[in-house]
């Protein structure tokens, strides 16, 4: 019984550090539902005239679209490119291997206001700013690490012996993969392809500058909106992204724990 | 997968001259070996002898340094693996994980372009031959190392491949099940006439199953023969040490008129023939040849005897087994019947056998080496 006290303690702090990491995502939504146009909280009175803005103001459904665009082209650029890079990592004997990973990987590394910097000054020189292609490019770079490190994660527990016993029954290299490799490392391929998805959708600083009135993403939309005139339509957005997201991510871990049935 | 009449499907290997390197380190030296169609050839060792290295070679996992290999009088040296058309067990299974049983097994006839129902008749076949018929629709993961191993099997020769390689297959499983499964392996053999290339290290299961065994050593073949030959007449002293259990004994050789003695601890005894020049002589006994007799009694004429110790007595029910310590500290092995005057341990003894049975050969510090 000497305990208690202690137990007590112990159980309000890790309350304590519960809110503190959920909070933020909570307060968005009671805030979207707002009646008045102010970004206080508590709210007060109770309104879907945010979520109505949302889903009838061009700027919104505009960038919104833009977002789910790039998103889209960079999860499947990144999840090819990289799938591909984890599968030569693997197979490589050469002790370089590991400096080539280190390097794939510096983009998740490095400060994001870095590359920034880079990608703009050379986006210049191009006119690749504000372009979907610029955004895809530069976004499907930073998207690679994650489906890298996904892929590689799922080759560590792959048995490359399959492939050998794949072609002592008939299956050439190619036939090897497509029937025994890749149906045993989709749940490592599948969470690299949300990963990258993901990465793209709410990536900011490099969106910042590569930007145009031409062409914002959601992110970019969202930020200059709180910044020029507290439009609470951004704690709407925030809450279709939160639910969304919740529910991809669901998604995702129910097929992962459905795969590993072995 | 026709079981009768089948003696005529498996096809004969020819390994020639087979040399593999890997840097300074040679897997397999100048070996040659030939293998009847539908044998049943154990490649038996140590590890690192070079056994499984072949077995990879023949497969096409491994490429040769140098040498040939024809299955069915055609090299196949140049062939991939997946166009040889060989089936392969392996140790580990090596089942797809994501494919029920009925798929794993219908893998290679999917892969040959074979129509469904053709292919359904013979995976029902091939399940039924392992028994393993109940399982087409289990996942691996669900069964026991043994069934994995029957739907392997069934899988490697589905597709009626002429030659069977298999690597170790049994290595992952107790003895209870190992020496049942032997079994089964020499009744498919039987029914499907194949030529079977089985690895092991395991020289009780090479001489279950084997018609003939090759013998490997640090990447070279010490003799091939069967496994009365190679217990009766072996060609070394690491054949006579790796197969069955032997007594060697050593001492100072003379030769005179073609016959070789050695005086061991102060006692002559009659080696047999004569070695080629300048090889030191290890005379070889089997336990069941020995037999040991109290001291002082008078030996048969024709018989050697050497005086010694019994360090170890072991009733083994159909008979007893002694450790005999000799006067120059080697210890001998002797099985003797239910009949024989039984001894205890301490008694001292005589040591006897017959010059006939006594096998003299090279001596070879090797053979203790890998003895392990």
């Amino acid at each position: 019984m000497r305990l208690a006290p202690f137990r007590i303690l112990l159980g309000l702090f890790c309350l304590l550090v519960a809110v503190w990491l959920v909070m933020p995502t909570l307060v968005i939504i009671p805030m979207s539902f707002n009646e008045k146009k102010s970004l206080a909280f508590p709210p007060s009175g109770f309104s879907w005239q945010w979520y109505e803005n949302f889903f009838t103001n061009p700027d919104w459904l505009t960038s919104f679209f833009n977002s789910l665009r790039v998103a889209g082209l960079v999860a499947v650029a990144a999840t090819l490119i990289g799938t591909l890079a984890a599968l030569g990592l693997s197979r490589m004997k050469h002790s370089g291997a590991g400096l080539l990973r280190a390097i794939l990987i510096t983009p998740m590394i490095v400060p994001g206001v870095v590359l920034a910097i880079g990608i703009y000054a050379v986006y210049l020189d191009y006119h690749l700013v504000g372009t979907t292609t610029g955004f895809v490019i530069a976004h499907t770079m930073l998207a690679i690490p994650f489906v890298i490190i996904a892929v590689s994660a799922s080759l560590e527990v792959f048995d490359v012996r399959l492939e050998t016993a794949a072609a002592s029954l008939g299956a050439d290299r190619f036939t090897a993969f497509r029937t025994v490799t890749l149906p045993l490392i989709a749940p490592g391929i599948l969470s690299g392809l949300l990963f990258a998805f993901v990465t793209s959708f709410d990536e900011i600083i490099v969106a910042l500058f590569i930007t145009s009135p031409y062409l914002k993403t959601l992110p970019v939309q969202i930020f200059t909106s709180i910044t020029r005139d507290a439009d609470p339509t951004v704690t709407a957005v925030g809450t279709i992204i939160f639910i969304a997201t919740t529910l991809v991510i669901s998604a995702g871990l129910i097929i992962s724990s459905k795969s590993t049935r072995s | 997968m026709a079981a009768s009449n089948s003696k005529e499907r498996g096809a004969a290997i020819d390994i020639k001259a087979a040399t593999k390197r890997y840097g300074n380190f040679t897997a397999l030296d100048d070996v040659s070996l030939h293998i009847e169609p539908g044998e049943f050839m154990t490649l038996l060792g140590p590890s690192g002898s070079g056994k499984t290295t072949t077995l990879n070679v023949v497969a096409g996992f491994t490429d040769l340094t140098s040498g040939d290999l024809a299955v069915g009088g055609k090299s196949i040296v140049a062939l991939p693996a997946h166009k040889r058309n060989i089936g392969v067990v392996f140790q580990h299974y090596a089942l797809f994980p994501h494919m029920t049983v009925g798929k794993n097994v219908a893998y290679p006839l999917t892969l040959r372009g074979m129509d469904k129902q053709a292919r359904d008749r013979h995976v029902a076949r091939a399940l039924d031959m392992v028994k393993m018929a109940d399982f087409a629709h289990r996942y691996p993961a669900e069964l026991s190392g043994g069934q994995q191993q029957r739907v392997a099997l069934a899988r490697a020769i589905v597709f009626d491949p002429p030659l069977l390689l298999m690597d170790e297959p049994l290595g992952a499983l107790d003895k209870k099940l190992r020496e049942w499964l032997q079994l089964e392996i020499k009744r498919i053999h039987r029914e499907l006439g194949t030529t079977f290339v089985y690895v092991t290290h395991d020289q009780e299961e090479a001489l279950v199953l084997s018609d003939r065994i090759a013998v490997f050593n640090q990447g070279r073949i010490e003799q091939v023969g069967t496994g009365r030959q190679l217990y009766d007449e072996p060609a070394t002293l690491f054949v006579a040490k790796f197969i069955g259990e032997s007594t060697s004994l050593r001492g100072d050789a003379q030769t005179s008129g073609g016959e070789t003695s050695l005086t061991i601890a102060g006692q002559k005894v009659v080696a047999g023939g004569k070695l080629a020049g300048g090889q030191k002589p290890v005379v070889l006994l089997r336990p069941e040849k020995l037999s040991l007799a109290r001291t002082n009694t008078p030996a048969a004429a024709g018989q050697n005897s050497l005086t010694g110790q019994v360090s170890e007595a072991i009733y083994l029910g159909s008979g007893s087994k002694y450790q005999v310590t000799l006067g120059d500290g080697s210890v001998a092995i002797v099985r003797a019947t239910l009949e024989a005057t039984p001894f205890s341990i301490g008694d001292a003894v005589d040591l006897r056998w017959s010059v006939v049975d006594a096998k003299l050969l090279a001596d070879d510090d090797r053979a203790d080496m890998t003895m392990t």
